[in-house]
């Protein structure tokens, strides 16, 4: 048999989605050159405004890749940035126990959601529909208003909320006014991504990453050669929670406030950059690597909205649905194609 | 080695509600052997493989294996594959997503001291076993992306490379091509050289011819007799799988012969689908009763879902009636004529939550159209009269169907066809899994219905029933018609057909 | 077989006693919970409000209850959708960009026949996805979901538009010299021709052949991709339906709060009913039983105090104990406990 060099498709997935997303901030460099799009900063802004959302993608890819959905992490979230901005803001709290004890939900809203779906076969989407639901009934039960996390409730979190770590001064501009402009990130960007590489690891490196790749690819087959399919999905939705409750910290690092109308449809950007970044619906397929640039895509298409400043906040909505929509109806056209050569 | 003993299964009985699935089967099984079993359906092959690795429990019986004290019980695929047997199924059981490597050592993958993945060791020793195997594939490569006959060698490579004594193949032929087929087969030979003994399920004749030593065969979950393949001619296999069922009751045809019209009914010509059934012609009169025979997995099934457009047919002009018929989907067919049984009611035929009564006239109601409902007074006066005719015992007509009997759900079935007054009805295995009185019940069924001019294709494994009721035979050979047979229909000669091949 | 034991058998035996019961608690909290009166030439009193108010999840509940009969799916979009269509109404009826009028652009008529139009071919869209695409149901309504929303703002130029148009407001409370809230009539029209569809053509038979045996459905004839779709084209129909319902009451279309939690509401309302998420066999009666029950609830969740925000809590943990109790798994391991307890009871009686 001759030996073709033969491509990965996880690569030539990796490569759709660094390409989409290179296209379209190319883009945004073209059409808003005037409005300072193509400084580093533009870049950095995105990762730093979407650091909490990188670690949901996280956790929305591992339990996606085996087969299922978690569609409570918008509402998840909602209720961690309320429990925080209550706790620290209202009740003048210390940080450390609240993030603590915001971490220890995460756990066990994932246990709950990971047990019904692992061990009581419920479709994850009913399951984790009701998670949404009572995560975001509960934001509402805690407090009704808008809470606010100030440097006179507390102050440790608003510096760490406004630390900044600057980068070399090379990369900076002048700007009009003749003051150099530095670039910056914050920490949040740097936990962020710590919490991408630990993912990959485990992905990658340990057996319980790859038993969610198998328990994706055939449940049956998982099955037959011995794996522990229900303890697998279980502790995939208890990372997924968990990992959301650590985005939860990070956006409320960003927001410094709590909301009943917070993070609405998180959900679904979590989703799109997840099935954007080369994962598929049905399991079994899908890196972090690819999520995080799925991230970076449907942040750019926020921000080339809010820059242009005329178009609608809904117009990212419409146009990240949009785009889920075509890549769902790929994903399915290639499955179908799959099916009928068999 | 041929003589040492490695397993053996006596006595094995397993019932399930309403049918006694293996009826004191037995194996044996010696090292260095590949050893065939083989089976008609319902015979209970997969069922004794699936007592013996634990998927089932089993109700009576003992298996011994060698290097296991005492009688041996698998409580579960895991446990059996730790006391050495292996089985690789016909659906492949590994990951498609993930790399060859990876699917060999799934659940045993070689770790770093720090407890990682050790990814390189593995696709190194991956790579050696492949060698070992003579198979050519890259090991860092989505399984997916090789043909199913190479990941069935995979799965093969996995169950050897954790070391079994006993390896179980179930139909691993059944999607391979000649060339893949000879590829599994030096696979197997170099296996048994290493002393590994072999169970092979299949019903490819030819194939347990080259490569088997042994045969065993079951029917209607009994255990039938133990063979050699050297003394074994094909024609006398033939006769222990499909056998003399029980039926002492003299020839049920008409005197004078069937009344056979001249008009063709039916007319197929270069029918196919791919990767079913090639090109056949077939032709059926009115009146006639025409039997598909052959072995399991010959193309009997295949061949009337491709006339019925329950598989579409790709090549080919079928003409029912004289008229060109373009059927795209079941319901052309249904509103030309035909009416289709299919062989396997639970998955194809019944809807279980309904009941008797909407199942019956399900199949009419289709044909007259969404708006023309039938009335509920008519819908309970063609369940009635059904259920008299056909001898259906129900509570009420409103019982749901998965209720009743083997043996009466398929006669609801029947009944929803006779409701549509078919011209052209086909029958896939309609007595199996029934008891021998409502066989015979259905038999002269089709005899009655084609004496008032109804042509009836009737595809059964039991020889005897075909015989009996059928005018004309259709032989099938794996995936393609090979002959016919009219005029005097014999055992032998059905038998003969079948096994083709030389005669040993 | 026993009275009790037929009565407790039949299948809208359990969505009553829920509704009973939720209807029990309340009036023994107020008294006059039951007492209907005339004022103004309209009826007022509790059940009334819980009727009227019941009649968005009631309409919903009807295409909820056949798209999970026909596909074991869910529709999540119904809420957004009928958001949509209350702002693709409004837009027609005050013209684009216009957010507050007291005429009319083009004819009432128009703008509601819009808005259920919108409803369909939300509905077309999902059933393309599902049926032919054969993608996941959940997924492919999640998008409707979200979008959906989002475009109705986009329709009405990110404002509230208010309809302040007398007629406008009918649809929604009452048709002058009708003391029936008319809303209540709406959701009677619905069921009605539900009903009369279900019972006149086979269709209700095709949807659950359908969702029993996908395969055997087709092969006796039945067009089974067709049904699928049909099936949310018409829980997109009745979204448009109670969503032009919900604009009117308001006289406006806000499309961040119309149809909000509405689609957990639909689901509950069919799952309460007796319906199996699974698929299959259905029952429309259960359904509008469960979605009186639903409002029932939330009318109580209300009168102590928990808002519209906070009472998805509770709702949430009903679906969840539904579905647990509905698993397989559950009830295997329930039978399992009974049958062990019958065995020990049966031992201890024999000893």
């Amino acid at each position: 048999m001759k030996k073709r060099k033969r491509i990965k498709s996880s690569t030539v997935l990796l490569l759709i989605t660094v390409g989409l997303f290179a296209a379209m901030y190319l883009v945004g460099c073209i059409i808003y050159a005037d409005k300072g799009f193509s400084h580093l900063q533009t870049f950095l802004n995105i990762m730093v405004t979407n650091a909490g959302l990188i670690c949901v993608v996280c956790g929305m890819t591992c339990v996606m890749l085996t087969g299922g959905i978690d569609i409570s992490v918008g509402s998840l979230i909602a209720m961690d940035c309320m429990i925080l901005a209550v706790g620290m803001g209202m009740k003048g709290y210390s940080t450390i126990p609240m993030l603590i004890f915001v971490l220890a939900v995460g756990l066990v809203f994932g246990l709950v959601q990971g047990f019904m779906v692992g061990y009581l076969k419920i479709q994850p989407f009913i399951v984790t529909m009701a998670g949404m639901f009572f995560a975001r009934g509960m934001t509402a039960v805690i407090c009704t208003d808008q809470v606010s996390i100030t440097q006179e409730t507390n102050a440790q979190f608003y510096a760490w909320a406004n630390a900044k770590l600057n980068l070399p001064a090379f990369l900076g501009y002048t700007n009009n006014k003749g003051m150099l402009i530095v670039p910056f990130v914050r920490p949040t960007v740097i936990i962020a991504l710590l919490v991408v590489l630990v993912i990959f690891i485990v992905l990658k490196y340990t057996k319980f990453g790859r038993s969610m790749y198998a328990v994706g690819g055939s449940e049956a087959s998982a099955t037959m050669m011995g794996l522990d399919v229900r303890r697998t999905k279980m502790k995939a939705y208890v990372l997924s929670s968990f990992l959301c409750s650590i985005g939860g910290i990070l956006y409320c690092l960003n927001t410094m406030s709590g909301s009943v109308q917070q993070a609405k449809g998180l959900e679904m950007t979590a989703i799109a950059s997840s099935v954007i970044g080369g994962t598929l619906l049905t399991g079994g397929v899908g890196n972090v690597i690819g999520s995080l640039f799925g991230v970076m895509t449907t942040g750019t298409i926020n921000t080339l909205v809010t820059t242009n400043g005329k178009l609608l906040s809904s117009w990212a909505n419409i146009a990240t649905a949009a785009l889920l929509c075509i890549f769902i109806i790929l994903q399915s056209v290639f499955t179908l194609v799959k099916e009928r050569r068999k | 080695m041929e003589d040492q003993i490695l397993l053996t299964m006596r006595n094995i009985t397993k019932i399930f509600p309403g049918v006694k699935a293996l009826d004191n089967a037995q194996i044996t099984l010696r090292k260095g052997e590949i050893h065939a079993l083989m089976g008609e359906n319902g015979a209970g092959k997969s069922t004794l493989i699936k007592v013996l690795t634990g998927v089932y429990p089993f109700d009576n019986g003992e298996i011994h294996m060698d290097g296991v004290d005492g009688p041996m019980v698998n409580h579960s695929p895991l446990e059996a594959q730790k006391n050495g047997i292996a089985t690789v199924y016909q659906e492949v059981n590994l990951c498609p997503n993930l790399s060859v490597a990876e699917n060999l050592f799934i659940g045993r993958e070689p770790q770093t001291k720090q407890g990682f993945i050790d990814w390189r060791t593995m696709n190194k020793k991956a790579k050696k076993i492949m060698e070992n195997l003579d198979i050519d594939v890259d090991v860092t490569v989505e399984l997916e992306n090789y043909s199913l006959a190479i990941q069935q060698m995979i799965a093969i490579a996995r169950a050897v490379d954790m070391e079994c004594k006993a390896l179980i193949l179930d139909e691993p032929t059944s999607a391979l091509d000649d060339n893949e087929v000879s590829k599994l087969f030096k696979l197997m030979l170099h296996l048994k050289e290493e002393g590994v003994g072999i169970i092979f399920v299949t019903h490819f004749l030819e194939q347990v011819y080259v490569v088997c030593d042994r045969i065993t065969v079951l029917r209607n979950g009994q255990y039938v007799g133990e063979y050699t393949v050297k003394e074994m001619p094909r024609v006398k296999l033939v006769a222990a799988m499909l056998g003399k069922d029980f039926d002492d009751l003299a020839s049920i045809k008409p005197e004078g012969g069937m009344n056979i019209g001249n008009d063709v009914v039916v007319s197929a010509k270069g029918l196919s689908h791919k990767g079913t059934i090639k090109p056949f012609n077939f032709e059926v009169h009115k009146g006639e009763v025409v039997g598909i025979t052959g072995l399991l997995g010959s193309g009997r099934s295949e061949m009337v879902r491709c006339i019925y457009a329950a598989d579409r047919a790709q090549t080919g002009t079928l003409h029912m009636k004289g008229k060109l018929l373009k059927a795209r989907a079941p319901i052309d067919s249904i509103k030309a004529g035909m009416g289709f049984l299919p062989d396997d009611r639970k998955t194809d035929g019944l809807i279980g939550d309904l009941t008797v009564r909407e199942n019956i006239v399900l199949a009419l109601q289709a044909r007259q159209g969404i708006f023309k409902t039938l009335p509920p007074a008519r819908q309970n006066e063609l369940a009635d009269q059904f259920i008299e005719m056909l001898h259906i015992k129900t509570a009420s007509r409103d019982t749901p169907v998965s209720q009743l009997s083997g043996g009466n759900q398929q006669k609801v079935i029947l009944a929803r066809w006779l409701c549509t007054h078919p011209d052209f009805l086909i029958l896939d295995e309609p007595t199996r899994g029934i008891d021998i009185g409502t066989k015979t019940e259905f038999q002269k069924l089709v005899l009655k219905f084609a004496s008032e001019g109804m042509s009836i294709v009737f595809i059964s494994s039991e020889i005897d029933e075909m015989i009996r009721t059928c005018s004309r035979m259709c032989v099938m050979r794996e995936g393609e018609k090979v002959g016919e047979i009219d005029g005097e229909i014999t055992q032998s000669s059905v038998m003969a057909a079948i096994a083709g091949g030389d005669e040993k | 077989m026993s009275f009790l034991k037929k009565v407790t058998r039949k299948s809208l035996f359990l969505p009553f006693v829920c509704l009973v019961l939720v209807l029990l608690i309340n009036l023994i909290k107020s008294p006059g919970f039951f007492a209907i009166a005339i004022n103004n030439g309209v009826l007022y009193g509790r059940l009334i409000d819980i009727l009227n108010r019941g009649s968005e999840i009631a309409i919903l509940a009807v295409g909820q209850t056949l798209v999970i009969a026909v596909s074991a799916g869910t529709d999540i979009s119904v809420g957004s959708v009928m958001s949509l269509s209350a702002c693709f109404c409004c837009m027609l009826l005050a013209g684009f960009g216009v957010n507050t009028t007291d005429t009319l652009a083009l004819p009432m008529i128009v703008g509601i026949l819009g808005g259920i139009f919108i409803g369909g071919v939300s509905g077309v869209f999902n059933g393309t996805l599902v049926s032919k695409l054969k993608i996941q149901p959940m997924v492919a309504t999640l998008i409707l979901f979200t979008a959906a929303r989002a475009i109705g703002l986009l329709l009405n130029n990110n404002q509230i538009t208010y309809i302040r148009y007398e007629p406008y407001k009918f649809l929604g409370n009452f048709i002058p010299g009708c003391p029936i809230p008319t809303p209540i009539i709406v959701t009677v029209i619905v069921i009605a021709i539900a009903a009369v569809v279900l019972k006149k053509t086979s269709l209700g038979l095709y949807i659950q052949s359908v969702g029993i045996n996908n395969r055997a459905a087709r092969l006796l004839g039945i067009n089974s991709d067709l049904i699928c779709f049909l099936c949310y084209v018409v829980c997109g129909l009745c979204a448009g339906i109670a969503g032009i319902v919900a604009s009117s009451r308001i006289y406006s279309a806000d499309s961040n709060n119309i149809g909000l939690y509405y689609e957990l509401d639909a689901i509950l309302a069919v799952a309460l009913g007796g319906n199996s998420l699974g698929g299959g066999k259905f029952n429309l009666a259960g359904s509008i039983v469960g979605a009186y029950t639903i409002q029932a609830i939330s009318t109580t969740l209300l009168a102590m105090g928990v808002s519209t925000d906070q009472a998805p809590v509770v709702k949430a943990v009903i679906v969840l104990i539904i579905v647990a109790v509905q698993s397989p798994v559950f009830r295997e391991w329930f039978s399992r406990k009974m049958h062990s307890r019958r065995a020990l009871a049966k031992e201890a009686a024999g000893s």
